[in-house]
């Protein structure tokens, strides 16, 4: 059982769209990354939409009384998740470049990003 | 790979973005408010036309019933929840939530 478990290791994309604090979605969304990422799942995350958002450095969230987890993005690379890529449109429209994210990131045309979608065996949306 | 779209287009960027991302051939299928985006005389007409061109552009009938929609932009498809179920059988699904 065990054994078999191991061996499965499937393409999982994650797509986080929405912006980090007016929803769980994105926090969950990390949540589920890093247990998958325990699995050692095949894991790729785009930042589309507002969910480039949620890689802004120096986000302080004490005022809104919740914690912040922008600084979970650092321990992904921990987790060999290492291909976040952010869609250059989304980046642009908002004024932010590669040097405001907390991580390093991999700034991809939205036609390169619907490639690799195709490529995976499941695509998760956020 | 099957897109689904199931915002209206008036208050989501989905349509919008998704558009960016959809590469030619693959179908795409507007479902629950979704459905909006595909009226004849709505603002997203020549956006709608213009994907039917390049991608089978699909609109889930009970939702376009449901909500009074009986024209839709040329080349739309209807089809009825044995048609969804379908296309994700022989499509990777990609919901644009």
């Amino acid at each position: 059982m065990a054994e078999e478990t191991e061996e499965i290791v499937k393409k999982f994309m994650h797509v986080m769209r929405r912006a980090p604090h007016g929803s769980i979605y994105t926090y969950e969304g990390l949540e589920m990354i890093l247990i998958m990422a325990a699995f050692e799942q095949d894991i790729t995350v785009v930042f589309v939409d507002d969910g480039v958002y949620s890689l802004v450095k120096k986000q302080e969230t004490d005022g809104i009384g919740i914690k912040g987890f922008a600084n979970t993005y650092r321990a992904l690379d921990g987790y060999d998740v290492e291909k976040l890529y952010v869609d250059k449109t989304s980046m642009e429209e908002r004024g932010l470049t590669e040097d405001d994210f907390i991580v390093d990131v991999e700034v991809k045309t939205s036609e390169e990003i619907g490639k690799l979608m195709q490529e995976q065996d499941v695509i998760v949306p956020h | 790979m099957l897109h689904t779209i199931n915002h209206s287009p008036f208050r989501s960027t989905s349509l919008e973005t998704s558009l960016r991302f959809i590469l030619p051939g693959d179908p795409v299928l507007f479902m629950e408010d979704g459905v909006y985006a595909v009226t004849a005389g709505g603002k997203y007409k020549a956006a709608i036309e213009k994907l039917a061109q390049t991608n089978p552009v699909y609109a889930l009938g009970p939702d376009l019933k449901a909500r009074g929609i009986a024209a839709v932009v040329a080349n739309v498809k209807e089809v009825d929840y044995d048609g969804f179920v379908e296309l994700t059988e022989e499509h990777l699904v990609n919901s644009w939530l």
